[in-house]
């Protein structure tokens, strides 16, 4: 599975694809974890993805939406029908229009995406000190080696260096680009109980986001990872056959045979 | 070679239809599975099928795609979204389009390579290259437009900086570049037809395709050696030799494709596009997809403005001056049948012309870095002479190999050359 | 070409060489033909139209007599609440005068026969008959009555007079308690 990263990582390098990311002066570069979804049979750990859908709700859910999940995706992770019909429930979404041609409100439905915190961007920014604080379907796809890049960003904030001059109502994080990151640090040591009774620390919580928005992004990762294995046997079986088939069949080529004399 | 092509079926059903319409024959005129074929071939020679291969795959992928994609600037990239999570198989047939494009370019690139090494552009091929060349170009006009549609962040800022490539051109290139977009920037129109034309150009790629392989028909294929067929002895049939080889190497190939679309799928597109588009945020930087690269840094390579020296007077700007050169890179080929005059077709016996061959693909590949840093500090400069490079070796070096270079002896006849040594 | 199926059929192990050549074509064949299914199957309904394959009904809001348009794949069900003299007169009907036979126990649910559940859909061209909201006309027999061709459905939701040739189809659905109802 390293190798695989190793060859995907020289492959962007070769291509001249990472300068984007890594520009002078930009941002630190992300601390490199282990992670179980990584690798050619790489699965998420649910436990763990569960505990991010917890911090996902608890915490992320209350400035950064979710566009692209639905209720209805949670039974990947492994929860009951129930769990999820009850948890959509907990949420009032607008469908369609009442007789009056009002904004018609119905509790949510697994089927419902996961309501946005705020109702449009304005509404975001102006809640928010002018930023709009992006949607995180797809974060951990959306950067550069982006499960490392969250992990990073939230357990990276630290004190301002004293020559790094510091807008008002912006925080320090070296691994965002610029450092100034409007962003408070989102975890604290104990800041959610887990459900499972796992020490909420920060780095668990970043741990654990991790994963759940991993999953997120990339659904169909463990479908994907699955098949592969399955192909690529059967490709490299189909190689050795055609190699010996294909060595027969030219045998009287090689033997300097003319196929045409009449 | 007409007499050893026997076109009348032997099955019933099949002879009443070929009396009647007479298709089978034309299409084994023209594609022919028992077409003399001359009997060195390399694996070199594979890359033209698997190119072949990987437009199929792109039409197949791509006509399924468009079952579920909404041409819609408020739309695309949901409907992308919608295609990976929800579509059966959508992620599949996704992963695969996209890194269809970047193999079928690796195909065609070393396809070119090939043709450039073994001289395949040379009489009487020269039809036949240039339409490989109008191939090159349709499958750039159509990657280009493909890569806009998922309308993310690259997609965007991508058409904008191409799009405005032609903003150019002296008096009208503003007017091209409002043409071009439907409007004042890139914006629903201009995916619109964008969509329209990344579903169209890829059947008329077919269609030349179809020609690139009759004009091969006519002119024979090539082969390692560069000497001509001289008599049966040199030839084998198409069927069942090369069809197995070619089937071997497309077995080969697609292993290194599977292994990107299973476990590596996002590792040549760029994370940006992931970012749906915003008209008001530039990205860091904007690259375009690999294979564009080694032009991209020829465009960006001109910084000068070609003027009356000692005087203000401009008569090329620079940013007009690169477009140019951008576009001339591709047209030099054009010329190379005539650039080249040498009467030996293969590298294997011109001892100089393959260390410039070599030179060529290093500028190549230097190129290709070049163009995806950003111009800062030495690159700008290596991107200079990596162009200068490339326009030396097709206008300069060329030529002047044509006159002064010793070939080696060519060998009297495929079969002598190959049956021997093979024993 | 006889010429060469002649040279590879006269060299030695020809059975083995036959194997070679069927298992590398038949491998391939395999390979092309299990490939062509997720571009077939990419055309069925994809998971989000899935999500939305059944829907739950909330039966404490309708009250007896009244009835409601639920939006079910795309298409309208009626969920009627029947009145006892409606479930009276649904079961009354002599047999011999229905176009499409069918008792009354037959299109409803044992133990929720007060409960009518038919698609809104007019069997005669697909026209959606009116008689679900107060007011609306629900033609000779009390049920629902199509405007366009003039067909008269019952308190059962058959069909009693006009050109439709087939009662209101019931769809699949089940009481997940005594006031939730799925459909599909």
């Amino acid at each position: 599975m390293k190798l695989a990263k190793n060859i995907a990582i020289a492959l962007t390098a070769v291509a001249g694809l990472a300068g984007a990311a890594m520009g002078a002066g930009a941002a630190k570069y992300p601390m490199q974890m282990e992670w179980s979804f990584e690798g050619p049979t790489g699965t998420f750990d649910r436990a763990s993805a569960q505990r991010g859908w917890q911090v996902y709700k608890q915490v992320c859910s209350s400035c950064h939406s979710l566009k692209y999940f639905n209720f209805r995706n949670l039974a990947d992770l492994g929860y009951e029908d129930e769990m999820i019909k009850a948890w959509a429930a907990e949420y009032t979404v607008v469908d369609g229009v009442d007789d009056a041609g009002d904004p018609k409100e119905r509790p949510g439905l697994p089927q419902d995406v996961f309501p946005s915190p705020f109702p449009n961007p304005e509404a975001a920014a102006a809640s928010n000190g002018g930023a709009v604080p992006p949607d995180l379907s797809l974060m951990t796809k959306a950067r550069h080696d982006g499960a490392n890049y969250v992990f990073s960003l939230m357990t990276g904030y630290e004190e301002a260096p004293a020559d790094h001059p510091m807008p008002a109502g912006k925080s320090y994080n070296p691994y965002f680009k610029g450092g100034n990151i409007s962003m408070a640090p989102p975890l604290a040591e104990g800041i959610i109980e887990y459900e499972d009774g796992t020490a909420a620390t920060t780095e668990q919580m970043a741990k654990d986001v991790v994963n759940f928005l991993m999953y997120v992004a990339e659904p169909k990762l463990e479908a994907r990872h699955h098949m592969g294995l399955n192909v690529m046997l059967y490709l490299i079986v189909l190689v050795f056959v055609l190699y010996f088939s294909m060595k027969k069949i030219w045998k009287p080529v090689k033997e300097g045979k003319n196929f045409y004399k009449k | 070679m007409a007499e050893w092509i026997d076109a009348k079926p032997k099955n019933k059903a099949a002879a009443w239809l070929e009396e009647r319409l007479p298709i089978i024959g034309l299409v084994n005129n023209v594609v022919g599975v028992d077409t003399p074929t001359p009997r060195n071939l390399n694996y070199w020679w594979n890359f033209g099928s698997l190119a072949g291969l990987m437009l199929v795959v792109q039409l197949i992928s791509g006509i399924v795609l468009a079952m579920h994609y909404t041409p819609n600037t408020l739309m695309a990239f949901d409907s992308v979204e919608r295609i990976m999570r929800d579509v059966n198989y959508g992620w599949l047939i996704r992963y695969m389009h996209a890194n269809g494009a970047s193999f079928f370019f690796i195909a065609v690139y070393i396809h070119i390579l090939r043709g450039l090494y073994y001289g395949s552009y040379k009489a009487p091929r020269e039809v036949l290259w240039m339409l490989g060349l109008v191939i090159f170009l349709l499958m750039m006009a159509t990657a280009f437009m493909g890569y806009v549609l998922p309308w993310g962040q690259m997609s965007f800022w991508g058409a904008t900086v191409i799009t405005n490539l032609f903003s150019a051109v002296p008096v009208v290139g503003d007017s091209i570049v409002t043409l071009l977009w439907g409007g004042f920037s890139v914006d629903n129109p201009t995916l619109n037809r964008f969509f329209s034309l990344h579903y169209l150009l890829p059947f008329v790629i077919t269609g030349v395709v179809i020609l690139h392989i009759w004009a091969k028909k006519v002119s024979d294929s090539g082969n390692p050696l560069g000497i001509d067929v001289k008599s049966s002895a040199d030839q084998i049939p198409f069927h069942p030799f090369y069809t197995v080889k070619d089937a071997f190497g497309a077995a080969v190939f697609f292993a290194v494709f599977a292994a990107f679309i299973f476990y590596m799928p996002n590792a040549l597109g760029h994370p940006d596009n992931y970012i749906p588009a915003d008209p008001f945020v530039t990205p860091d930087s904007i690259v375009p997809e690999w294979y564009f690269l080694p032009f991209y840094a020829i465009l960006r390579s001109i910084t000068f403005d070609i003027g009356i020296p000692f005087t203000d007077v401009v008569i090329i700007p620079a940013k007009l001056l690169g477009v140019i050169a951008m576009f001339a890179a591709i047209i030099v080929l054009f010329f190379l049948p005539w650039l080249d005059t040498s009467k030996v077709r293969s590298g294997k016996f011109r001892p100089t012309f393959r260390i410039f061959f070599w030179f060529l693909v290093i500028d190549m590949v230097v190129l290709t870095i070049v163009g995806g840093k950003k111009p800062e500090g030495i690159w700008p400069v290596v991107g200079l002479i990596g162009t200068a490079y490339y326009f030396a070796h097709f206008l300069v070096v060329l030529p002047l190999l044509a006159k002064f270079e010793k070939t080696l002896p060519l060998p009297e006849s495929i079969a002598q050359a190959v049956v021997k040594t093979d024993k | 070409m006889s010429t060469i199926n002649e040279t590879i059929d006269g060299e030695e192990g020809a059975s083995r060489r036959d194997f070679l050549h069927v298992a590398a074509a038949g491998l391939g064949g395999v390979g092309a033909a299990v490939a062509a299914w997720p571009f077939i199957d990419q055309m069925n309904p994809a998971a989000d139209t899935l999500a939305l394959a059944s829907v739950e009904v909330d039966l404490s809001a309708i009250g007896e007599g009244e009835a409601v348009v639920i939006k079910w794949r795309g298409k309208p069900v009626f969920v009627r609440n029947r009145t006892p003299e409606e479930i009276a007169e649904a079961n009354s009907v002599d047999m011999a005068a229905l176009v499409d036979k069918q008792t009354d126990a037959e299109r409803v649910q044992e133990g929720h026969e007060k409960w009518l559940v038919v698609m809104g859909i007019c069997t005669h061209l697909g026209c959606v008959p009116l008689g679900t909201k107060a007011g609306d006309d629900r033609g000779d027999f009390g049920g629902w009555f199509c405007p366009c061709h003039g067909s008269h459905y019952d308190t059962s939701g058959r069909i009693r007079k006009g050109p439709a040739p087939k009662n209101l189809e019931v769809p699949t659905y089940a009481f997940l308690n005594d006031s939730t109802l799925k459909i599909g």
